[in-house]
């Protein structure tokens, strides 16, 4: 059973994945990025990782995607950009990015046939989660918020430069 | 696999939501008129009640018009993702004890799961309109969507930390002594104002302030479309009723001459009748004052909140 939904996860989540690379228009893009999102929590979710599921879906599929697709409102590209990923999308394109993946992929297949991956383990809590966060990997933590202040005070930064310009003309 | 008994609640708390939802239109609008010494609907059946019949009648024989210039699939797809993520909500919302469709270890991010998906159906219903004021208006809802949702799920927290535990059940359990208001005052003002602000109703409808984007992002809907995104609105009212009753006044518990379900139903009553009356009282703010309260004020307030409640959940713990 919980085999079965994980192909039927995995399978939605890949197609989805690629159908975001190919498709022309930003915004549908964006709605297929979010579909393999909540494959992809789904998947979690079958792992015994109910916490890291629910926040795919808040942190990624709610509030970053969420964001692209803020900004490809405001930009409100239109056709010109369609035609200009028509370009972008030519056949020849592909031959780099296939090698790489085929590497990789190579490298996939030799590390799970050639190792005991063990199985999914027990379910994780919230708590445990949380435990694992604040203990051992504390510095990480710490390190991953000073780089989020970093993105902050720049975003604020930039921001501040327009704003003193609209109260010059305002004045 | 085990049949789930539970699971036959899915159907009629579905079509129960949605009827209820097309009520408290009625009711909303009996309520307005009585504060603001008017009638109101009063014609149709007794006290107007069958007004929500007559304008469900009306929505679903207009004419369904779908905008040549717009994106075709977005537009249908918009009022279903509003409704939809509403409806999977309600599946956490314990009714009374054992009343409930799921209960969950990850209840209330669950919730907040779903009601930040729901955002992608104002954003998609203003970008596919591809008109300039349901555009507008959509930026605005994704906007103030995301403001209000960083804080909503903040405020919440204090409460887990006092039940110790993201189960809706383990929390109104857990509310036997006290209910989780006093302890939590701050929590459950921001949170109303958060839930206020998601629902986006008056006083904090800037996304379809009619009188500067004429309707915001549903400029274009009409028919049953329309319908669709009017109900996802009282149903994320009723929705956010709901899980005020159910974290911050004790849920089902009451004293034990009504049966859990009916001190529910009251309590979540009493919580729309508030929002009703926020709506008539309240002007709205401007959309500037409405970020600044969020991120300068309402954000900063609520990781108070959680630094407190934390410290206090410490000292007691040694």
């Amino acid at each position: 059973m919980e085999l079965t939904l994980f192909y039927i996860a995995a399978a939605v989540a890949i197609a989805a994945a690629a159908l975001v690379v190919t498709r022309l228009n930003a915004a549908h893009a964006l709605v297929w990025l979010v579909v393999a999102l909540l494959a992809i929590a789904v998947i979690f979710f079958l792992l015994g990782a109910p916490f890291a599921a629910a926040l795919e879906i808040v942190i990624y599929a709610g509030a970053i995607v969420v964001l692209f697709l803020f900004v490809v409102m405001m930009l409100n590209l239109g056709r010109r950009s369609i035609t200009r990923e028509r370009l972008w999308l030519e056949p020849g394109m592909w031959i780099g990015p296939a090698i790489l993946t085929a590497i990789l992929f190579g490298e996939m297949i030799f590390l799970i046939a050639s190792s005991d991956t063990g199985d999914a383990g027990s379910p994780i809590g919230p708590k445990a989660v949380g435990e694992a966060l604040f203990g051992q990997y504390l510095l990480a933590v710490e390190l991953a918020a000073m780089l989020l202040l970093a993105a902050l005070v720049g975003a604020y930064h930039l921001g501040r430069r327009y704003l003193r310009d609209r109260r010059e003309e305002a004045s | 696999m085990e049949l789930n008994w539970s699971y036959l609640l899915i159907v009629p708390l579905a079509v129960g939501a949605l009827v209820l939802a097309l009520f408290i239109v009625w009711w909303e609008r009996r309520l307005l008129g009585w504060w603001q010494d008017r009638l109101g609907p009063n014609r149709v059946g007794p006290f107007g009640v069958l007004q929500a019949l007559a304008d469900m009648v009306k929505l679903l024989t207009k004419d369904d018009w779908l905008p040549p210039f717009g994106d075709r699939v977005f537009f249908i797809m918009a009022p279903a993702i509003v409704v939809g993520s509403m409806l999977m909500a309600f599946v956490i919302v314990p009714f009374g004890p054992g009343l409930h469709v799921t209960d969950s270890n990850i209840a209330i991010l669950f919730f907040l799961a779903m009601s930040s998906l729901a955002v992608y159906g104002v954003l998609l219903g203003g970008l596919s309109s591809n008109n300039k004021y349901a555009m507008l208006g959509g930026l605005r809802a994704g906007a103030q969507m995301l403001t209000y949702e960083v804080f909503m799920g903040l405020s919440l927290m204090g409460v887990v930390i006092h039940a110790g535990s993201f189960s809706l059940v383990d929390i109104v359990e857990s509310q036997r002594g006290m209910w989780y208001v006093l302890p939590q005052c701050v929590g459950f003002f921001i949170f109303l104002i958060a839930g206020l602000a998601e629902s986006h109703r008056l006083p904090f409808d800037l996304p379809e302030a009619e009188h500067e984007l004429t309707a915001g992002f549903h400029t274009e809907y009409s028919g049953m479309k329309f319908g669709l995104i009017m109900a996802g609105e009282y149903l994320a009212m009723m929705l956010t009723s709901a899980l005020v009753v159910t974290l911050f006044f004790g849920g089902w518990l009451g004293p034990s001459f009504l049966p859990p379900v009916v001190w529910f139903a009251l309590k979540t009553a009493l919580v729309i009748n508030f929002f009703i009356l926020l709506r008539a009282a309240i002007p709205r703010p401007r959309y500037d004052q409405l970020m600044s309260l969020g991120w300068k004020v309402l954000l900063p307030l609520s990781l108070v909140n959680l630094l407190v409640t934390g410290a206090i959940a410490l000292a007691a713990a040694d």
